[in-house]
């Protein structure tokens, strides 16, 4: 397990100003877990992710995994990067041009204190390539390799090492879209295979939401909410983590009605009364933001079936977006706009009138005005 | 594993107490190294100017004569004067071919441009005083060849040109430095922004309008950039002023050092007080000059952007430009080149005549190449030359390294430091090292060892920038991959950064070797018998009138540094060294 303390790191800019870069970062990562940092960029993702290689030094906090130090302000610890034995893949790959594709891969082993024989290298080096599908690329210049072959390099020179802990810093950035696609899969799938720990830092929010088992969103060098994909999609604790993690509406509004027993209370916006989630206890007349995914705002042209807690409300066509497998509609309930994601199907004209229908559990209230939050 | 203190350098490795102190010793000792090369000798020289000369009688005691006489006597206008006539004139002249033979290269249609091109840059590899020599075999009032032709096609004895003057120094001088303004321009041509030129033509404007009133003006930050180098390099020139002034009283400051240390007695301290001057002026000029560079982002223009270069078609005119480019050629190759060629083919040196044709020999080559002494000053610049360039090379790749890639406070320090030799004229260089070797008595004076301490402080600025080129186009990344795979900061360094480095090091190496083999300055103050190397080996040879042995040595000398940078070229294009 990986286990990150109190996490303190900064840097001299280079005005000479300091920039706390990460700021009171703890979690820890069970083994075998993909454990993602997610957030824009100079939020402190890869500054934590290079702290925890060992290429930045920590002002301060500890970094130990499976009870083994590696860094501690308290106990005076720094262990070098090269004596970590963490794998790390970089964003632009740093494959070194001056070596063909085995030389790259065979490097972490050659440099060791106890080198293995050149058979053994041999055999390590080319059991990982054909892990990593470039075992027929063995001879080639490294330079002479495609975007995505360059990343499965990368990849193969970090597993070869065979680490405890594997680092990828935005592995995927420098692709297309459609092979970043495909890489998305293909790293998912060996990651769970070989069931290496494994941190993961990256700015986009679907591919934290396909691969991880735990992501933390993090925002100006902290963490403000840890938890699985789905949670952070469904529940997300603050404006911020909804706003960044997929798109959506937002209500502002006040609580008119405390929590019930179900996690439920109403609260009194410019729709109207809603029936809305409470993740965690809101008091009466505490002003709140809802927050509400497009693909959660329902459209109907006729009235909808109303179960209980259903919000159901007016409005009428102001705009809408062709976007292939789906279409965004803006509809104007009283003086507010909702975005919708709805089925290319529904073809009501701009214009007309339409029913919105939001179920309560996909509204979540949200405190407001956000405090930043650290996560347990 | 306690750490004994925080370094700053994320990049630096840092694990337990030994570990630490191999990653500072080797950056203390840098700037220790660095700093004893650069100002040790420097601190020397100023010590010396402020004391009267030693003798049998007399010990040194402290004086401000040495000053009153280098500034406050009826010569020190006279000097002044003469050294910046003579530095300003051959600036503007090397100025003015360089840019016009670098505008009809870049943005002409002028004939067979790509063979102009590299017969350009032939000069540079000439050791000036081999220039100097083979124009005094041609303008030389009384056996110049261009006044005996010009005398016999008159038919009268007027002396048409006298090299032995002002202009005459400025002429050879400016001559021989223009491919350096060629290069320089050039690169400033290649960032500009061709659209300008051509909206200026649009408006109706005549070319060499176009030429004076946009082109040079964008450039203006680059022109003056280049002045400014030509003319402190033109002040830092010994060469010319030593064998064209001095024998008709023409002194500059160089020359003014070299006969006060040649005086009897030996007048080190004067010496020192007219380095003393030369090196404000020179540090001077280096400073505006990085202030121009440091402006000269404003010129939005001119950008790194490599704009697709743009030929303007000049049709019957590409004639012309072909011709100034022939004449130029003839003027700083062929004509040099061939002089002192037939002047090694004599037995005594004689103007080129039917009768003198006869007389043909090669004896001039057997007795050099039988001639002990100059094996050995060969063996000696070979030495040097490799030396101070492997060493260069490989120093500053560390230093170089210490600057851009760590923190550590200090490394400011080091960039400055190894940068300073660069406002050094090589005489004043050569004085300074004199003066502080002489004084400690660690018996490296008269060694060839005071040589190479000199080629290397001399040079060290050069090897810096190479290495900061190409470390900057060096991922960091791919450094910390290498220590991500648990590779020691000095495996790193030898697999990773110095394989990596490869093109700019060779590329380096080789433009050392060269002007450590030309270098005279420096030398020619720090030689003692058994450690001359072949530039002071002509130098001697001049002075001794043995002239045809002179041209020989001279005409080896040429097409051994010739083979060597075609070798040099061939292997870069091979290996992929990026252009210098």
């Amino acid at each position: 397990m990986l286990s990150v303390k109190s996490l303190h790191t900064d840097y001299a800019a280079a005005g000479g100003a300091v920039v706390n870069a990460v700021q009171d970062v703890s979690f820890d990562v069970p083994d075998g877990e993909l454990f993602t940092l997610l957030g824009p960029s100079g939020c402190g993702k890869t500054t934590t992710l290079r702290s925890i290689a060992g290429l930045e030094r920590p002002r301060s906090g500890s970094i130990a995994l499976d009870g083994r130090v590696v860094y501690s302000s308290d106990a005076g610890i720094f262990v070098a990067p090269n004596r970590r034995n963490f794998g790390m893949v970089f964003q632009s790959y740093a494959i070194w041009p001056h070596m063909n594709v085995f030389k790259n891969v065979a490097f972490p082993l050659e440099v060791r204190k106890a080198r293995p024989s050149r058979k053994e290298i041999e055999q390590k080096v080319m059991r990982v390539l054909t892990t990593v599908q470039l075992a027929e690329l063995v001879d080639r210049d490294a330079t002479k390799l495609s975007g995505g072959q360059q990343q499965r390099l990368a990849l193969a020179r970090a597993l070869v090492m065979e680490p405890q802990l594997l680092l990828l810093d935005e592995p995927l950035s420098n692709l297309d879209a459609k092979l970043r696609e495909a890489m998305r899969f293909e790293l998912k799938r060996m990651q769970r295979d070989l069931g290496l720990t494994t941190i993961y830092v990256t700015h986009d929010q679907s591919e934290a939401l396909a691969l991880s088992h735990e992501i933390a969103v993090m925002s100006e060098g902290r963490i403000v909410q840890i938890g699985s994909p789905r949670d952070i999609y469904e529940r997300p604790r603050n404006k911020f983590v909804a706003d960044f993690v997929g798109s959506t509406n937002f209500i502002g509004g006040r609580i008119a009605s405390a929590a019930a027993g179900n996690g439920r209370c109403g609260v009194a916006t410019a729709l109207g009364e809603l029936n809305v989630q409470c993740v965690e206890p809101l008091a009466k007349d505490m002003p709140v933001v809802i927050s509400v995914r497009p693909e959660d705002v329902e459209l109907f042209e006729a009235a909808p079936p109303r179960e209980d807690g259903d919000n159901v409300c007016a409005g009428v066509v102001e705009a809408k977006v062709f976007l292939g497998d789906y279409l965004d509609f803006q509809v104007k309930v009283g003086d507010s706009v909702l975005l919708a994601r709805v089925h290319p199907s529904l073809r009501t004209p701009v214009g007309h009138p339409i029913h919105v229908r939001m179920r309560a559990e996909k509204c979540v209230a949200l405190a407001e005005p956000v405090a930043p939050r650290v996560a347990a | 594993m306690r750490a004994a203190s925080r370094p700053p350098s994320p990049t630096l490795p840092h694990k337990g107490e030994g570990s630490a102190l191999w990653t500072w010793l080797p950056i203390a000792a840098a700037i220790v190294l660095v700093a004893w090369l650069a100002l040790v000798p420097l601190g020397f020289m100023l010590w010396q100017s402020v004391l009267s000369p030693e003798t049998a009688t007399a010990p040194a005691r402290f004086t401000l004569d040495n000053y009153r006489t280098a500034y406050a006597s009826a010569d020190t206008a006279r000097l002044l004067a003469n050294s910046l006539q003579f530095a300003l004139g051959s600036a503007a002249l090397a100025f003015s071919l360089g840019t016009l033979l670098a505008w009809i290269n870049e943005r002409t249609d002028t004939p067979f441009k790509a063979l102009f091109f590299a017969l350009t840059l032939v000069p540079l590899i000439i050791p000036g005083i081999l220039f100097t020599v083979s124009w005094i075999f041609l303008g030389s009032p009384k056996i110049g060849i261009v006044n005996l032709v010009l005398q016999r096609v008159f038919a009268t004895d007027t002396v048409f040109i006298n090299i032995y003057s002002i202009p005459g120094m400025i002429w050879v001088d400016g001559l021989h430095y223009s491919p350096m303004a060629f290069l320089l321009m050039t690169a400033a041509f290649r960032a500009m922004d061709p659209a300008l030129e051509e909206s200026a033509m649009m408006s109706g404007a005549t070319l060499p309008r176009i030429l004076w009133r946009v082109t040079i003006r964008l450039a203006s930050p680059a022109t003056a950039a280049a002045l400014l180098i030509l003319f402190v390099r033109a002040l830092e020139s010994f060469e010319v002023p030593a064998l064209l002034g001095l024998p008709v009283g023409i002194e500059v400051y160089t020359s003014a050092i070299y006969d006060a240390i040649h005086a009897y007695p030996s007048e080190i301290g004067l010496a020192s007080a007219y380095g003393v001057a030369l090196l404000v002026i020179t540090s001077l000029c280096v400073f505006l000059n990085l202030r121009i560079i440091g402006r000269g982002s404003r010129y939005a223009t001119v950008t790194g952007k490599g704009f697709r270069p743009r030929v303007m078609r000049i049709g019957r005119w590409r004639y012309v430009t072909a011709a100034v480019f022939l004449i130029y050629v003839a003027l700083v190759v062929v004509l040099p080149f061939l002089v002192l060629l037939w002047s090694s083919l004599q037995r005594f040196y004689s103007v080129p005549t039917l009768a003198a044709l006869k007389n043909l020999t090669l004896d001039s080559y057997r007795t050099v190449l039988a001639y002990p002494a100059i094996g050995n000053a060969v063996w000696n610049s070979i030495v040097l030359a490799l030396g101070s360039a492997t060493l260069i090379m490989l120093a500053t790749s560390v230093l170089c390294w210490i600057v851009v890639r760590t923190k550590l406070p200090g490394r400011a320090l080091i960039d400055n430091l190894a940068s300073l030799p660069l406002v050094f004229p090589g005489l004043v260089l050569g004085l300074a090292i004199m003066v502080c070797y002489l004084a400690l008595p660690i018996g490296v004076y008269g060694t060839i060892w005071i040589m190479l301490i000199a080629y290397v402080t001399r040079f060290l600025p050069y090897g810096m920038r190479y290495n900061a080129a190409s470390l900057l186009q060096v991922h960091k990344e791919l450094e910390e991959s290498a220590a991500m795979s648990g590779a020691s900061l000095a495996t790193t360094f030898g697999r990773i950064v110095l394989p990596l480095l490869k093109p700019g090091l060779i590329a380096g190496w080789i433009y050392i070797v060269i002007v450590s083999v030309r270098e005279l300055a420096s030398s020619i103050l720090l030689y003692s018998s058994g450690t001359e190397v072949v530039s002071v080996t002509i130098w001697e040879l001049w002075q001794n009138g043995q002239y045809v042995e002179l041209s020989a040595l001279g005409v080896m000398m040429i097409l051994v540094l010739f083979c060597f940078v075609m070798l040099a070229e061939f292997f870069g294009r091979r290996f992929g060294v990026a252009e210098a």
